[in-house]
């Protein structure tokens, strides 16, 4: 090429836009193969690479003696053993007229949300068809998802045709109205149907010599073509605030992306849930300050005044504000093994905002073949249901139908931190217009949710002196600081109240203990974390105190310390008055201790400090599920 | 190095990558305690950091620059990151792994795949964990490899640093999730929409500053297992039969010397490599004697930590 080519050639790429699409359709439809065959014809592949795939069609193909496209996407290990795609591929390719991003997704069920997340950036989406199936159900769920996703256009491209003895028109035309009689209620603005074999390339990217019958336009030039500009509608300006950026005491800007709409220097915006306005003064840029800027562009605005903005805040006009609520109703597409649970706390994040937030009601399932509302208690896996949300704090939001980046969210859990789902918002639910806030009862694990914790009696046990009440008051400060919502049963707080009338027999040492773990009881089923500490030394009391709760509920923590070190520290002279014969009964004197079997936590304490040991502990919480 | 006028702009295209890069970048910024960027000298490390910069201004990046040094960088490599680290005023962590050093791995003797292993992949995970980091940018784009296309933008690393590409977190939109439990860390890829060419384009548009070894000159080259090598010092015993000649060559990809084929090209500027970028009939890949080790070993290669 030479520069006046080059010239020519940058010159272009100006005026180039850019199609994101997917391919999505029932396991092995042919999408892969589809997409390979794509870059394959234009050329984007090098030759080193189809060198490659020569060599691996030969090893995992599953075309004979020629090329196995898909091989050119499924790029992992375990995808090319068996024969599927499992995760999304991201590939990209340029024509004369556009460039194109493709989000090559797989087909098994398994694996629909990795489906979702190549559809939720897209424009456009190929639904591919077996000819020889037909529409299945997981065509139907992919062309819901893609519906529920936002996705306008969609290509039905009827694969496989150069196989079975039918007549290909006919079966072209029998499959194309079945879907259009299921996507019509999906109220897609375009569906382009085309015949097509992936494998040969007809309607790829060449008209087919075979099916003649058929007049529309090829895959490429229907990609090419299709428009979906006049889908974006204008919009109000909006910007969600990333970050404030203060590289000194006399710059304060809010850096962010344009989420919809133009702004410019001199336009008034309001900070919408706080409702403070300002004016922009400076669109600042490293390439200069601009006059204005519009959706996608990455700037940071100045303010004339002092205004408390900080990262999850939305700028918008005042005269055109987004919604600012804590409770709404919104389409859930969930994508976690573990079954959504409503009034379970969860963490959402919207724009640049995260907020605290549980389902207060699921309305309906989705069932994906009929697209019949069912009554339902939860979601399981990649299941689609309405549901009302509560969050723990107002944010702004637009409706998912008016803008994808104002009403798009995620769902994380707080346990395991994975992303469980994706939701949509429909419209906010204003208090007084709601009065089912609380669809579920209040029960444990409604109290527990809101803490974000799961309750459990962390039950101390070791010799006197052991220190167990030093490490226990260490582990529950730092649950504090981790904002856990804890209490501490020991002697001290229990002997003095609720045991007053105990003395030190046996039997008032095992109605003691009754009550401690009757006490501790309560506190799980009020939601806490309760830390007991008493040196409970006979395994049948603790084994007691243990079946009081649920299983996973009760945590034994051993104190282990050797009995010679107990009495070297000996903080209270106690085991030198019990030696002495003072104490009768002392525990490790002259009563026994009973070692803990299996504790759940066992902390020896020899060699480290009380705060090793709460770290120890407080780790153990997290492994096990307590706190996240 | 500064490109004429009339190909001095970004296309709507680059505009959008770069704003996406941008956004990535400051998501990060605000979601992670400890992050850190990873800075390997080449192209996509020159852009990546440009990138950071525009995304911060007029503030620096909040963050420190780290480099892997495997101490068989090519020497105008190390001279190019102390001048850049330099003008543009940033932290630069160097980090070498001294055990590797000690037991003499290198990748004559050692073989690329271990040495790479151990000089690179084990150097990144000690520097990672020394300093704890949280989150670690990498300039690697999906377009580079097949597992690369599979691999999300926020990857998510377990506490021992394995990449599990059968599990990973579904990324819808531009949400991204940061949160992550002790120990565990994300691999932040900001260039993972753009091509070999966007890189190019842009780095044309920008003029941004790029070790000289992308552009052609007269340079000393040993014909080995059908790759040029360039040698860069006396480490590099000529094997009987080799002998060094001085050849027009250029790089499209840099990394440790005796593992970077050169290629012959007489593209002296940025304007000639772009437009050599069209005829090109090989992946820059290629050129990376790493990858050609065995099957699915990028993959393998990241379930192990490498980035
Ligand atoms: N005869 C014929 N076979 C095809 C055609 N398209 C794909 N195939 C074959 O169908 C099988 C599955 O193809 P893939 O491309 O892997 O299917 P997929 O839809 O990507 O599968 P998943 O991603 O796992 O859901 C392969 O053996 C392909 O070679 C076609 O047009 N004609
Ligand atoms: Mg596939």
């Amino acid at each position: 090429m030479r520069p006046d080519e080059l010239r020519t050639y940058l010159a272009k790429q100006h005026g180039k836009s850019l199609l994101r699409f997917l391919t999505c359709g029932s396991v092995d439809d042919g999408k892969s193969t589809l997409i390979g065959r794509l870059l394959h014809d234009t050329k984007v592949i090098f030759e080193d690479q189809l060198k490659t795939l020569e060599k691996d069609s030969r090893k995992h193909g599953t075309t004979g003696e020629n090329i196995d496209f898909a091989l050119l996407l499924d790029g992992l290990e375990a995808e090319r053993q068996q024969g599927i795609t499992i995760d999304v591929a991201y590939r990209f390719f340029a024509t004369e007229k556009r460039k194109f991003i493709v989000a090559d997704t797989p087909g098994h069920e398994q694996y629909t949300r990795n489906m979702a997340t190549g559809a939720s950036n897209s424009d456009l989406a190929i639904i591919l068809l077996d000819a020889r199936k037909g529409v299945l159900t997981q065509t139907r769920r992919h062309a819901y998802i893609c519906a529920l996703l936002g996705i306008r256009h969609v290509v039905l491209a009827v694969n496989k045709l150069d196989l079975g003895d039918a007549e290909a028109k006919d079966v072209f035309e029998a499959w194309d109205e079945q879907f259009r009689a299921f996507a019509s209620k999906l109220g897609f603005a375009s569906i382009v149907s085309i015949p097509m074999s992936a494998l040969r390339g007809d309607n790829v990217i060449a008209q087919s010599q075979v099916f003649d019958w058929y007049r529309g336009p090829t895959l490429l030039a229907h990609l090419e073509t299709v428009d979906i500009e006049s889908d974006r509608r204008a919009r109000s300006f909006r910007m969600p605030v990333q970050w404030v950026n203060r590289p000194n005491l006399d710059f304060r800007g809010f850096a962010g992306t344009i989420a919809s709409g133009l702004v410019r220097a001199g336009d008034p915006v309001v900070v919408a849930s706080s409702g403070r306005t300002s004016v922009v003064s400076r669109i600042v840029t490293m390439d200069g300050d601009l006059a204005e800027a519009g959706a996608g562009d990455a700037v940071t605005l100045t303010l004339k005044d002092e205004v408390d903005i900080s990262r999850g805040d939305v700028l918008a006009p005042p005269n055109a504000r987004p919604e600012v609520a804590d409770q709404f109703a919104a389409h859930l597409l969930w994508m976690a093994e573990e079954e959504l649970l409503p009034g379970r706390q969860y963490l959402i994040k919207i724009g640049t905002k995260t907020v605290p937030a549980s389902v207060t009601e699921l309305k309906h399932k989705v069932d994906v073949n009929s697209l019949e509302h069912l009554a339902a208690k939860t979601l399981q896996l990649n299941e689609v249901g309405f549901c009302n949300f509560s969050t723990t704090a107002p944010f702004a939001f637009d409706p998912y139908g008016e803008s994808r980046e104002g009403g798009g969210f995620i769902v994380i859990d707080r346990f395991t931190n994975g992303t469980v789902g994706a939701g949509m918002i429909e419209f906010g639910l204003r208090r007084a217009t709601n009065v089912h806030l609380q669809a579920i009862d209040v029960n444990k694990s409604a109290r527990a949710s809101m803490k974000g914790q799961k309750p459990v009696i962390l039950w101390f046990t070791g010799l006197s002196g052991s220190g167990k009440s030093t490490i226990a008051n260490i582990v529950e400060r730092k649950l504090h600081d981790l904002r856990h919502h804890t209490y501490i049963l020991d002697g001290d707080n229990v002997r003095h109240g609720l045991n007053r009338d105990l003395g030190f027999t046996d039997a008032n040492r095992v109605e003691n203990i009754r009550r401690v773990a009757e006490a501790a009881k309560l506190f799980v089923d009020a939601g806490m974390i309760v830390l007991v500490s008493f040196i409970s030394p006979f395994r049948s009391e603790r084994r007691t105190a243990r079946e009081l709760v649920e299983a996973g509920e009760f945590l034994e923590v051993f104190i282990d310390t050797p009995i010679e070190v107990c009495m070297t520290r000996d903080p209270k002279g106690l085991y030198k008055r019990a030696k002495a014969g003072e104490i009768k009964n002392f525990t490790g004197i002259d009563s026994p201790y009973e070692v803990p079997e299996k504790p759940e936590i066992h902390v020896r304490t020899v060699d480290i400090t009380p705060e090793d040991a709460a770290d120890q502990i407080v780790a153990r919480l997290r492994s096990a599920g307590v706190i996240p | 190095m500064a490109a004429p006028a009339q190909t001095r702009s970004r296309s709507p295209h680059l505009k959008r990558l770069e704003a996406e890069s941008i956004f990535i970048m400051r998501e990060v910024a605000a979601e992670f305690a400890n992050p850190v960027m990873l800075y390997s000298i080449g192209k996509d490390s020159s852009v990546m950091l440009h990138l950071a910069m525009k995304a911060f201004y007029p503030a620096k990046p909040p963050f420190p620059l780290l480099h892997v040094d495997t101490t068989w960088k090519f020497r105008e490599m190390i001279t190019f990151r102390e001048e850049n680290v330099k003008r543009l005023g940033l932290k630069l962590i160097v980090h070498i792994n001294e055990d590797g050093v000690r037991a003499g791995i290198n990748p004559f003797d050692s073989g690329s795949s271990v040495h790479t292993q151990v000089m690179k992949t084990e150097g990144l995970k000690q520097a990672l964990d020394k300093y704890g980091f949280d989150a670690a940018f990498g300039g690697a784009r999906r377009d580079e490899e097949k597992s690369r296309a599979k691999e999300r933008i926020f990857s998510f690393r377990t506490a021992a640093h394995g990449w599990d590409p059968k599990n990973q977190r579904p990324e819808l939109w531009n949400l991204f999730n940061a949160r992550i439990k002790k120990g565990e860390s994300i691999r932040v890829f900001p260039l993972s929409n753009w091509t070999e060419l966007d890189i190019w384009e842009y780095i044309l548009a920008e003029g941004i500053p790029i070790v000289p070894l992308y552009f052609a000159a007269k340079r000393p080259v040993v014909e080995r297992d059908g790759a040029l090598i360039m040698r860069d010092d006396e480490r590099m015993k000529l094997l009987p039969g080799e002998k060094v000649e001085e050849r027009l060559v250029r790089f499209r990809t840099l990394g440790c010397y005796p593992l970077t084929g050169a290629i012959e090209s007489p593209a002296t500027t940025l304007e000639e490599i772009v437009a050599e970028m069209f005829t090109a009939r090989t992946s820059e890949r290629q050129g990376r004697v790493i990858d050609h080790d065995e099957n699915a070993s990028m993959e393998k290669k990241k379930r192990e930590g490498y980035f």
